[in-house]
């Protein structure tokens, strides 16, 4: 089944002065159960394109579904109530809120999810159990390692069941040995049959993943099956 | 399902981490708060101890005095002194309408004595209805001059307070005798303690009335020093000020234009006076307190903005995790509600707080005790829902517009 289906994406940054093309028609198809990684220099367009695989943005023109769901011409609201039910974000720098705790922060998207508090609980309690935190619920990020963060993040990516995780640099900021751990969380998730869309610099990385697509100034340039 | 709770989950952690900057705020909104509320309070009190020091005086009535004339009537010159007797005003009593009471006083220091004491006393002679008008109010256990005292001629007196602590202490007046001139009068009542601004003969406190017909015995005095009247309805007493001087003037032969012939002071042209200037009064204590509260919550707003500005981050990662405008803007609009709320609470707190403690500074004689009414309460209530929503929404509204990816790069 095609989860993200985009064909002939521009995204046009107009800044008043200056048009930016950051996208100069994408096309690009991912599969259920696949493990993506996007590489490609900065400035490429990488960041655009996950911006609008994870409906933060929509495109300037083109179009793209998201499992099976149109995204273009719909609200702000409707593009949040889409995140929030399809998309799992993993982010470089990690963005977990800092005055919550872990538990509380995989709790937020299934906030504004809608569910009951005591599901939200016991559901956050079991993904943090499942990264290896369940003796980290309680703490706040501010007391947790890079790679335990990242862990959380995961959690939270994890919460509303997605379609897809959608990890940007997921171990930009980590040593090698708390990469190392978030690819092989990355890569147990693949093999449990999670849909993976991952945007990286790092070769090590990269190389665990089942397909690699290579974009160079807003266009993809190479899309070939992971060497592995 | 987004619950109450979590917002105030939200909120609480919120002001944890902003402390100084939300005790500003509070403060801000107390302030405002105390203000408005204290302001109407004092004016309300104000107002009150005016009436009531006014109507210690008497209910709405006219007192009148027969003088010299002063315009020349029916080929009669001027200065002619006018006398008014029981009989003139028996007469009147029933050719005015719109006429609710009257009574004759007629005034003297007589000599009062008790035991081995001995005074001057101001004294009275009225009749029954004269209390009421006056709001001569007896204590406990007492009464008031009575029709049947007036017709009998009885040796009655009623005291005022301080007159009846001077001559008996503590113990109560009712029932003793005391000399008149060295006559035996019997104490029928003393006054009970009253609030009195104005007077025309010294206040109420210190003197005495006894039955005007048995004042008539004693002195012999057929003229009244003056008189005090009641209209039935108090709008109509200007119109009953006009309608007294003509037919008294028909009578006792005066131009019914003639201030001088018969001087009237109507105190309900006090009562219309306080109504207007308290009005006046309280409208420009409650848009002060209105401009406060206003100014409070421009602060509040400024505040909320540069907690958005500092919350972008935060903003943007709920954002990107789902969170929807509508979210977004309700916790920073509930928050600033609920920030407005407690000032709001605290500042109501803090101005019942110095009303209960008021009265025990001791001015209550000169500026009455502040009460905050129901509508005080109320209008300040209002106010602060106002300030609180319009200083929250467009905060809340440049918050819930941010662009999630932007925001969260920051």
């Amino acid at each position: 089944m095609t989860i993200i289906n985009m064909s002939e994406i521009r995204k046009v940054y107009d800044t008043g002065k200056v048009k930016v093309e950051a996208l100069k028609g994408v096309d690009l198809q991912i599969h259920e159960g696949e493990m993506v990684a996007i590489v490609g220099p900065s400035g490429s367009g990488k960041s655009t394109l996950m911006n609008l695989i994870g409906c933060l943005d929509t495109p300037t023109t083109g179009c793209y579904e998201l499992g099976g769901q149109a995204v273009s011409g719909v609200s702000r609201d409707e593009l949040a109530e889409i995140r929030n039910r399809r998309v799992g974000f993993v982010f470089q720098n990690f963005n977990l809120l800092p005055h919550i705790t872990a538990l509380e922060n995989v709790e937020m998207p299934m906030l504004f999810g809608g569910l009951r508090p005591a599901e939200r609980r016991r559901r956050s309690a079991e993904l943090l159990e499942r990264v290896g935190l369940g003796d980290r619920v309680d703490h706040k990020p501010t007391e947790l390692s890079g790679g335990q963060m990242q862990r959380v993040a995961i959690a939270r990516a994890l919460a509303m069941n997605p379609d897809i995780v959608l990890a940007d640099e997921p171990t930009g900021n980590l040593d090698s040995s708390a990469g190392s751990d978030i690819m092989t969380i990355f890569t147990d998730l693949w093999k449990q049959g999670r849909t993976l869309v991952v945007i990286t610099h790092d070769p090590a990385l990269a190389r665990r993943a089942s397909r690699m697509v290579e974009i160079r100034d807003g266009r993809i340039t190479a899309d070939h099956a992971a060497a592995a | 399902m987004v619950t109450l709770k979590d917002v105030f989950k939200q909120l609480i952690r919120d002001v944890k981490s902003e402390k100084l900057r939300t005790l500003l705020t509070v403060f801000g909104i107390v302030w405002g708060t105390v203000a408005i509320s204290l302001m109407l309070a004092f004016g309300t009190g104000l107002h009150k101890q005016l009436v009531k020091s006014t109507a210690g005086l008497g209910d709405r009535i006219v007192i009148a005095w027969p003088g010299l004339t002063s315009i020349p009537y029916e080929g009669l010159g001027k200065g002619r002194r006018i006398r008014i007797s029981d009989e003139d005003l028996e007469t009147i009593r029933g050719n005015v309408t719109g006429l609710k009471a009257i009574s004759a006083e007629y005034s003297k220091s007589f000599r009062v004595s008790y035991g081995t004491k001995t005074m001057s006393v101001d004294t009275s002679g009225v009749a029954a209805e004269f209390g009421a008008m006056r709001n001569l109010i007896p204590q406990p256990g007492g009464r008031f001059i009575d029709a049947i005292d007036v017709h009998d001629s009885r040796r009655v007196a009623f005291l005022g307070e301080k007159l009846a602590t001077d001559i008996f202490g503590t113990s109560s007046p009712v029932g003793k005798t005391i000399l008149v001139n060295q006559s035996p009068f019997l104490i029928i009542g003393a006054l009970i303690k009253k609030d009195q601004d104005s007077n025309y003969s010294g206040p109420d406190s210190g003197k005495m009335w006894i039955p005007l017909t048995t004042y008539h015995g004693l002195t012999g005095e057929k003229y009244v020093s003056n008189f005090v009247f009641q209209a039935v309805s108090a709008d109509d007493t200007k119109a009953l000020l006009k309608r007294m001087s003509a037919a008294l003037g028909k009578r006792l032969r005066f131009d019914a234009k003639d201030k001088e012939a018969l001087s009237m002071w109507d105190t309900t042209e006090q009562f219309v006076f306080f109504d207007l200037f308290m009005l006046a009064f309280n409208g420009f204590l409650g848009l002060v307190g209105v401009l406060t509260l206003v100014v409070g919550g421009i602060g509040v707003s400024n505040i909320m903005n540069v907690v958005v500005e500092e919350r972008t981050r935060e903003i943007g990662i709920k954002m990107a995790l789902g969170a929807k405008q509508r979210w977004i803007l309700t916790q920073f609009l509930i928050e600033t509600m609920l920030v407005t709320f407690i000032g709001g609470a605290i500042g109501f707190a803090i101005s019942f707080g110095v009303c209960a403690i008021f009265p025990s500074f001791g001015f209550t004689e000169y500026v009455g005790d502040p009460v905050v009414s129901p509508l005080v309460a109320l209008l300040t209530a209002v106010a602060l829902g106002v300030v609180g929503f319009v200083a929250g929404y467009f905060p809340a509204r440049e918050a819930a517009q941010l662009d999630p990816v932007v925001a969260m790069k920051l």
